[in-house]
C-alpha cells in the first residue's frame, strides 16, 4: 500500500513536467494544426539556461529565494523568446504550404537545437550535474519513511499547479485567451474578425515554450542537463497531449499525468528484467489511442472534409 | 488530378530485353570493377563508396513509401535495424566458410529483408491508418520500439544478439559486389514498380488520398505495399552494413538515423528515385569532405532541411527524374502539392 501511494506521488510529480510540455504542443496544435516537433527542444534550452541561470546567480546570493525566482523566470522568457523565433523564422515562411513540409522544417529546427547545444562553447555534449540551487529533502513522510514527499515533487507539483491556474485563467479569462480560442475554433473566420492571428501564433509559440521551459528547470534540478534531454520528454509529452486529445487544454495535463503515472507504475512494479521497456509504454499508449480513439479523451471529432 | 489538356506523347520504351540484358550486364561487371577498386583504390574511399551505396538502397527505398506514396514515416532505420541484426546474428553464429558463403550471404540478406518486411506489415496495418504528421509520429515511436526491444535482448534461443552492448565479431563479408549489387536491384525494383500501372496508384493516393479511393483505388492495400516493400529493401542495406562493419550498436538505429535518411528523400526531391540517389551521394560524401568540421555535420543536415523546406520544399529534382522516364506522360506534370494550385487547375479543367 505504501508502495503505491508513494509510486502515485512519484508519478504526479514526473507527470507534472510531462503536462507543461504536452500544454505547449496542444496549443499550437490547436491553433495551426502542426505538432511543433522542436517543443522538445526548448525544453532542453530551458533546462540549459536555467543551468547558466542558477550558476551565475548564485555566485552572488545564497538566497534560495533570490535564486530560485531568478532561474525560473530567466529560463521563462529565454525561451519564450527562443519560441517566438523559431515560429518566426522556420514556420512563419510556410504558413500556407502542406503541413509535412511545416513538419519537416520542425525537425530540422529540433535537430538544429540539439547539434547547437552540443557545441562546447554553448554547453557541450555531455551531462552536467545542475549548481547545488535545492537539495533533495524529504519535506512530509510517515513515520516509516516509506512515504517521502521531497521537496522537489512540492517544488515540480506546486510550480505545474500554478502556472496551470495562471493559464487558465489566460486562456478564458482575458481578451488574449478570447482571441485565441477563437483562432483554434476558425483560423480564416477569426481573421475576417478582425483578430491579428500572427499575434496570437507568436504569443502561443511563446506561452507554450515558458511552459516548457518550466518542466526543463523542474527536470535540470531533479536530473540533469544534456543537449539530448528533450528526445524523450518532447516524445512523451507529445503522446500525453494526444491521449488527452490533441487541441484540448485539460486533455493535454490529464494526458500528462495519466503518462507520468503509468510511467512510474510500470517501472515500480514490473520484473526488474523488463524495467527496459517502459520507455516503450509511451508509444504503445500512443498506437494503442490512435487505434481505438484517435481524438483522445477530450478531444472533439474533427470530420474530414473533401 | 492532372487535367491539364494539351496533347502528350509518350516517348518511345527500349524492348524489355534490351534493358534486361544491360541490367544483368551491369550487375555481372560489377563483380570485376569491385575486384579492381578493392585492390586499387584507397580504403577510405572504398568505405565512402560503401556507405554512399548502403545509403542508397535506404533513400531509394524510404523514397518509395514517403516520396512516391506519400506516407511520411520515420521509422526507417527500425526496419534497417531488424534486417542488421538478422544477418549480423545468423552470420555471427554459424561464421560460413568458403563457398558456403556466397549462399549464406545471399540468404541472410534475403532473410533480413523478409523480416523487416514483415515488421513492416505489422507496423504499417495499424499505423497506415493514420495521416500526416500522426502517421509521422507513429512510426517513430515503432521504430523506438524496436530499439528497445533490442537493447533489451541478450539472446534468442541460441543466437546472441548482444542487447545494448552491440553485437561484435560479425564476419566482413559484404564487398564492393554485394553491395551495389542490392542497390541496384532496390533501385531497379522501386524503379519499375513506380513507373509501372501500379506506380500510378501509389502517385494518386500521394496526390489526394480521398480522390483516389473514390476512382477505386485499394488505398490501404498500396499503403501497406509501399511501406512492406521498403522496409523490405531497408532491411536488405542494413544486411550489406551489419557484414561490412563487422559490428552493430543499437543505438545507430535510433530517430537521428530515420532522419537522415528523410534528409536525402527530402533533399533529392520526394518522388524522385534518381533525385534521392543523388542526394544520396552528396549527404554521404559531403559530411566526409566536412570531417574537420565534424561537429557541423549535423547541424548543416538541420540547416539544409529548413532551408530546403523554406525555398525549394519540392528537393533538388522535384518529382522529376534526371532523365525523361519511357512510357510517361510529357510534359510531366507540374510537382504541386498546394492546395490552391490544386483548385485552380481543377476550376479551370
Amino acid at each position: 500500500m505504501d508502495q503505491l501511494i508513494q509510486q502515485l506521488i512519484n508519478g504526479l510529480s514526473v507527470g507534472a513536467t510531462y503536462a507543461l510540455i504536452a500544454l505547449g504542443y496542444t496549443m499550437v496544435y490547436g491553433i495551426l494544426r502542426l505538432i511543433n516537433f522542436a517543443h522538445g527542444e526548448v525544453y532542453m534550452v530551458g533546462a540549459v539556461s536555467s543551468y547558466y541561470l542558477a550558476e551565475w546567480s548564485m555566485g552572488w546570493t545564497h538566497s534560495l529565494w533570490v535564486s530560485l525566482p531568478i532561474v525560473v523566470v530567466g529560463s521563462m522568457v529565454t525561451c519564450a523568446i527562443l519560441g517566438f523565433l523559431i515560429e518566426f523564422l522556420a514556420y512563419r515562411p510556410l504558413r500556407d504550404r502542406p503541413r509535412l513540409v511545416v513538419l519537416i522544417s520542425a525537425i530540422g529546427v529540433s535537430l538544429l537545437l540539439q547539434n547547437l547545444a552540443q557545441f562546447q562553447a554553448i554547453f557541450g555534449p555531455t551531462p552536467k550535474r545542475f549548481p547545488e540551487l535545492i537539495q533533495s529533502t524529504p519535506v512530509l513522510y510517515n513515520a516509516a519513511h516509506t512515504i517521502v514527499l521531497t521537496n522537489l515533487d512540492i517544488l515540480s507539483l506546486g510550480l505545474s499547479l500554478g502556472l496551470m491556474v495562471i493559464m487558465t485563467w489566460v486562456v478564458l479569462g482575458t481578451k488574449t485567451g478570447l482571441a485565441l480560442r477563437a483562432v483554434s475554433f476558425r483560423f480564416d473566420i477569426s481573421m475576417l474578425m478582425g483578430i491579428n492571428t500572427g499575434k496570437i501564433i507568436s504569443f502561443t509559440f511563446m506561452f507554450g515554450s515558458a511552459l516548457a521551459a518550466v518542466a526543463g528547470t523542474i527536470d535540470a534540478i531533479r536530473y540533469d542537463v544534456r543537449p539530448l534531454m528533450g528526445l524523450m520528454p518532447g516524445l512523451k509529452a507529445f503522446v500525453a497531449a494526444v491521449l488527452g486529445g490533441i487541441g484540448s487544454i485539460p486533455g493535454a495535463v490529464v494526458g500528462g499525468l495519466l503518462m507520468g503515472l503509468s510511467e512510474t507504475l510500470v517501472k515500480g512494479y514490473l520484473p526488474s528484467a523488463y524495467t527496459g521497456y517502459a520507455d516503450a509504454v509511451a508509444f504503445v499508449v500512443l498506437i494503442v489511442i490512435l487505434l481505438v480513439r484517435p481524438t483522445g479523451l477530450f478531444g472533439r471529432v474533427a470530420p474530414e472534409k473533401v | 488530378m492532372n487535367v491539364n489538356m494539351t496533347p502528350f506523347r509518350r516517348l518511345p520504351t527500349l524492348p524489355v530485353w534490351v534493358i534486361n540484358s544491360a541490367l544483368t550486364a551491369i550487375l555481372v561487371g560489377l563483380w570485376p570493377l569491385g575486384r579492381a577498386l578493392e585492390q586499387n583504390l584507397n580504403p577510405y574511399y572504398l568505405q565512402i563508396l560503401i556507405l554512399v551505396g548502403i545509403n542508397i538502397m535506404l533513400a531509394v527505398s524510404l523514397n518509395l513509401v514517403n516520396g512516391i506514396t506519400g506516407q511520411f514515416s520515420l521509422g526507417h532505420a527500425g526496419f534497417m535495424a531488424v534486417g542488421a541484426y538478422t544477418a549480423g546474428v545468423l552470420l555471427r553464429h554459424y561464421q560460413p566458410e568458403g563457398g558456403a558463403i556466397v549462399p549464406a550471404m545471399l540468404g541472410v540478406l534475403i532473410l533480413g529483408g523478409l523480416l523487416a518486411a514483415a515488421a513492416g506489415l505489422i507496423v504499417g496495418i495499424p499505423t497506415l491508418r493514420l495521416q500526416g504528421d500522426y502517421l509521422a509520429i507513429a512510426t517513430l515511436g515503432f521504430g523506438e520500439i524496436i530499439n528497445v526491444v533490442i537493447i533489451n535482448t541478450e539472446s534468442v534461443g541460441p543466437f546472441y544478439v548482444g542487447g545494448s552492448a552491440g553485437l561484435h565479431g560479425i564476419p566482413i563479408y559484404a564487398n564492393f559486389f554485394w553491395t551495389f549489387g542490392a542497390a541496384l536491384f532496390c533501385v531497379v525494383c522501386v524503379w519499375r514498380l513506380a513507373y509501372s500501372n501500379k506506380g500510378k496508384a501509389f502517385a494518386a493516393i500521394r496526390e489526394d488520398e480521398i480522390a483516389a479511393g473514390a476512382m477505386g483505388v485499394n488505398t490501404t492495400y498500396y499503403k501497406v505495399a509501399a511501406f512492406v516493400i521498403g522496409a523490405f529493401f531497408a532491411g536488405v542495406a542494413g544486411g550489406v552494413s551489419a557484414t561490412w562493419f563487422g559490428n552493430l550498436d543499437p543505438e545507430s538505429f535510433r530517430f537521428m538515423r530515420s532522419i537522415e535518411i528523410v534528409a536525402m528523400v527530402v533533399l533529392g526531391g520526394s518522388g524522385s528515385i534518381t533525385g534521392a540517389i543523388v542526394a544520396a551521394i552528396l549527404l554521404t560524401w559531403l559530411p566526409e569532405q566536412l570531417r574537420a568540421v565534424q561537429e557541423w555535420r549535423l547541424v548543416i543536415y538541420a540547416l539544409v532541411l529548413i532551408l530546403m523546406m523554406i525555398f525549394r520544399p519540392a528537393g533538388l529534382l522535384g518529382n522529376r527524374e534526371l532523365w525523361p522516364v519511357p512510357g510517361r506522360r510529357k510534359p510531366a506534370p507540374p510537382a504541386t502539392s498546394d492546395p490552391d494550385s490544386r483548385q485552380r487547375m481543377m476550376a479551370e479543367g
